[in-house]
């Protein structure tokens, strides 16, 4: 593997994100012949799942904190050795341009010479997800973190958001999150999932078909209890304490709906709170081709793929949590039948078999954990909803009950929520629950993340100019 | 059975000039609709930069119509204050070359025969008035009356002021008319409004809402990017643009014609746009198109060099074959008025087309040259017939 950019090469497949599904679909196309470029914005191979610290930090066991290490360090192995892979590492792809080939158009660093483009014959997106954030009253005070950033603090610099953390939310995440916490030394109070997991019970043979999922769930489980972790079910924080920092937090329990039942709050002191409601899959480059999306159980855009992990652009193909989040042994398999389909090979039995197993497992999990419709509740018109912009919750309902907004966009053009840095990703479902518009409607985004201007104002050398 | 309600009038559309319709209209006494097959500012409306030009338009029918708004928005900016972030902050174009400055001083000569404030700017004076424009720059032209609002907000603030009955989120499907062909009220997804007026300000498918009542309206999307910054401290204090820029909004032609139009906004980003394609409803991204943009930008002020830009949208103009908008009475259908094909003015010209729509409709005088806005004039000829995609 060569870990540099070429820009005369002509790749039969660029594979945009280095994490599970990307580094198992570079690794098979590979493996079948393709000349591959694996381009991450990230500095390493891993992405958010086999995140692991920066080897100057000198970690002892980086494999502690993960499950499926091994695979993880054998594909690195294994890629390092291929020479049909150029890693471009550091690549913040900002368009995808569709023409005789695919050009990815890339911003390395600040410079005007940071500019890149990749060009390709096939793409595969396998770009993963982000957090989903709920808003509530103190959620932007210092020690609030969320689950997973929790979880990233810990892989990538083996430190802890504080000693005494509450962890929140909903999902699987908060149960592994919890687990690594607690395994480096942090006291866990409470976690706090507002489903009553009795989601999971209508899905029984789906359980049977992924032992693994389940064996992983007990040996969390089993770690929590040693450490003496209560999981409070149906329940949620409702505020954030403190002044400069977290100092407690109120849980209260809620109902079906997810409204919290008066009279339940109870008040449980910490130094950190770790919260998240799941994963949003990130699809900002195939939303702007005008790639087909489905909304999944729940709440979230994903891309529609057909069996061979084809999205509806041709010549371009999706893997793991872009598809709908699914977990890492889900995101592999589907990596490497997209590398079978680019490369026109049937697809592997193996891999076929897991997909259809822990899709029907996503598809349990997500409906499991999907929102409660009155979690809005607990949002005081005074929380801000948009942390960038600093909107707070009163100017998003004003702009619904009084300007005439009835979507997320609306919203966003009379209030700017979502307009700041993150560009609504932290926001955005939040702001789509309150406007009582869709849920899961993916943005369009011309430009899927920031680019220096000076790059932009380049011309690159693969494109020719028609004036 | 459809529920029924009657109105004076109803408005198909809530971007900015169905608002002002609705605005005017209701200032006029009568009872006012609006309806929308999406939110309030939901089209191009929502895709704009919120220019209030007057330098950009040569003598003419439509600098008298964008003259008459300034003047309006100067009203409303009185009334809404800052939740429109109306802000009188003018305009400066500047030349690239002296060639250009000839031009452009020609240009200038001509608009202050009709009313328009344009003061030249020598080359030394140009940074004071912007002091981070490039060096070098032959000179320009300041125009005190351009202006800014920021316009989702303009249309939802005069649309609430309004008081008119608003029915968003419904397509409407059909036009009511009587047996003598005049109008007699809309029916929509939901629901059937009775009036014996329909103001079509559907913008970008004015077209589509003219055929319902069985006309021809030819009006085709133009294409725009706009590339927004991440916010910064005020380094552009105008609306600062190339004089070429003048030309491009005129020109007829289908390739991709782009000057920058560069600002500042009370929120902090700079934006910078916005490229003119005609390429129909395509959606696709053509990275050069945003280079062109960014690369005149960085021409103009050469401190955004190192800027991040953080966003860009796109958004469909409408315009109509000979660049001037459709306003008012369709003499083909009793009852019909037309309030649309603004292009890129839309935002600017949306004070004056609601007021003069709304005279129309009070059956009050209108004492303004309405005959180059007539919405049946391109019958009988082939212009604009066909696909929306040239």
């Amino acid at each position: 593997m060569v870990n540099s950019t070429s820009e005369q090469v002509r790749y039969d497949l660029a594979v945009i994100g280095a994490g599970p599904a990307g580094l198992a679909a570079a690794d098979a196309a590979a493996g079948l012949g393709l000349r591959v470029a694996l381009v991450d914005a990230g500095a390493g191979l891993g992405g958010q799942y086999y995140r692991h610290p920066a080897p100057e930090l000198g970690a002892a066991r980086p494999d502690k904190l993960h499950h499926g290490w091994r695979t993880f360090a054998e594909l690195r192995e294994r890629l390092a050795a291929a020479p049909l892979v150029d890693h471009l590492a550091g690549h913040h792809v900002w368009a995808a341009e569709r023409g005789e080939d695919w050009i990815l158009h890339a911003t390395r660093g600040p410079e005007a010479a940071d500019r890149a483009t990749v060009t390709a014959r096939c793409l595969l997106l396998a770009t993963g997800a982000y957090e989903r954030q709920l808003p509530f009253p103190g959620w932007t005070l210092p020690g609030v973190v969320t689950a997973g950033g929790a979880q990233a603090m810990l892989k990538s610099g083996l430190v802890l958001p504080g000693r005494r953390i509450v962890v929140a939310g909903s999902g699987p995440l908060l149960l592994a999150a919890a687990s690594s916490l607690a395994a480096a030394g942090a006291r866990i109070p409470a976690i706090v999932e507002a489903t009553a997991y009795l989601g999971y019970a209508r899905g029984l043979p789906v359980l049977a078909g992924n032992p693994a999922k389940l064996a992983e769930g007990a040996e969390h489980a089993a770690r929590l209890l040693r450490h003496g972790v209560r999981l409070r079910r149906r329940s949620a924080v409702v505020e954030a304490h403190g002044t400069d920092r977290i100092t407690g937090v109120t849980v209260a329990r809620l109902d079906a709906r997810w409204k919290p039942v008066p009279g339940t709050e109870r008040r449980i002191d910490c130094d950190a709170l770790a919260v998240g409601h799941g994963l949003v899959p990130q699809i900002d480059l195939a939303v702007e081709l005008g790639a087909d999306t489905v909304t999944t159980a729940d709440g979230t855009a994903a891309l529609r793929v057909d069996a061979q992990q084809r999205t509806s652009v041709p010549g371009l193909w999706a893997a793991g949590e872009t598809c709908g989040v699914g977990g890492a042994d889900l995101a592999l398999a589907e990596g490497v039948l997209a590398a079978h389909s680019v490369a026109g090979k049937p697809a592997p039995a193996r891999e076929l078999t897991v997909r259809r197993r822990r899709r029907a497992f996503a598809a349990l999990m997500a409906a499991a954990h999907a929102p409660g419709p009155d979690w809005t509740g607990w949002v005081t018109d005074d929380t801000d909803v948009c942390r960038c912009e600093e909107v707070p919750a009163r100017a998003v309902r004003e702009a619904v009950t009084e300007l005439g907004a009835a979507d997320a966009r609306t919203v966003k053009l009379l209030t700017r929520a979502g307009m700041g840095w993150c560009q609504g990703r932290m926001c955005g479902p939040a702001v789509a629950c309150l406007s009582g518009g869709p849920v899961g409607r993916p943005d369009s985004r011309p430009l899927s993340c920031p680019v220096p201007l000076a790059q932009l104002a380049q011309r690159d050398g693969t494109t020719e100019l028609s004036e | 059975m459809l529920k029924r309600t009657s109105y004076d009038v109803v408005v198909v559309g809530a971007g900015v000039v169905g608002a002002a319709c609705a605005y005017y209209a209701a200032r006029a006494g009568l009872r006012v609709a609006v309806v929308d097959r999406g939110p309030v500012a939901g089209g191009t409306t929502g895709a704009g930069e919120g220019n209030l030009l007057v330098s950009d338009k040569e003598p003419g029918p439509e600098l008298d119509l964008a003259l008459l708004s300034t003047t309006l928005w100067r009203e409303l900016a009185e009334e809404f204050g800052d939740r429109v972030e109306y802000e009188p902050k003018g305009g400066l174009v500047v030349a690239s070359a002296p060639a250009g400055l000839d031009a452009l001083n020609g240009f200038a000569a001509k608009q202050r025969t009709v009313g328009v404030e344009a003061v030249p700017v020598a080359a030394d004076s140009l940074r004071e008035l912007e002091p981070h424009l490039a060096e070098g720059l032959p000179g320009g032209v300041l125009y005190p009356q351009d202006a800014q609002v920021q316009p989702a907000l303009a249309a939802a603030h005069l649309l609430r002021a309004s008081g008119a009955e608003r029915y968003l989120g419904e397509a409407v499907t059909a036009l009511r008319r009587g047996p003598d062909g005049a109008i007699r009220g809309v029916v929509t997804e939901r629901r059937e409004l009775a009036a014996p007026a329909v103001v079509n300000a559907a913008g970008t498918w004015g077209g589509a809402v003219a055929e319902l009542a069985g006309v021809r309206l030819p009006v085709l999307p133009r294409r725009g990017f706009v590339l927004v910054t991440e916010p910064l401290p005020r380094l552009v204090r105008r609306k600062v643009y190339a004089a070429d820029y003048v030309a491009d909004v005129a020109s007829g032609s289908a390739d991709l014609q782009s000057s920058a139009v560069v600002e500042g906004t009370p929120a902090g980003p700079v934006l910078i746009g916005a490229s003119r394609e005609r390429v129909g409803f395509d959606r696709t991204l053509r990275p050069e198109v945003l280079h062109r943009l960014a690369a005149q930008a960085v021409a103009l002020f050469p401190v955004l060099r190192t800027v991040a830009v953080q966003r860009a949208y796109r958004g469909f103009r409408p315009y109509l074959p000979d660049h001037l908008p459709a306003i008012g009475h369709d003499a083909r259908v009793p009852g019909l008025y037309h309030a649309c094909g603004h292009e890129g003015a839309g935002i600017g010209l949306a004070p004056a087309t609601g007021l003069l729509i709304a005279r129309q409709l009070a059956g009050e005088a209108v004492e303004f040259e309405l005959a180059p806005f007539r919405p049946e004039r391109f019958d009988g000829t082939a212009e604009g017939s066909g696909s929306g995609a040239e």
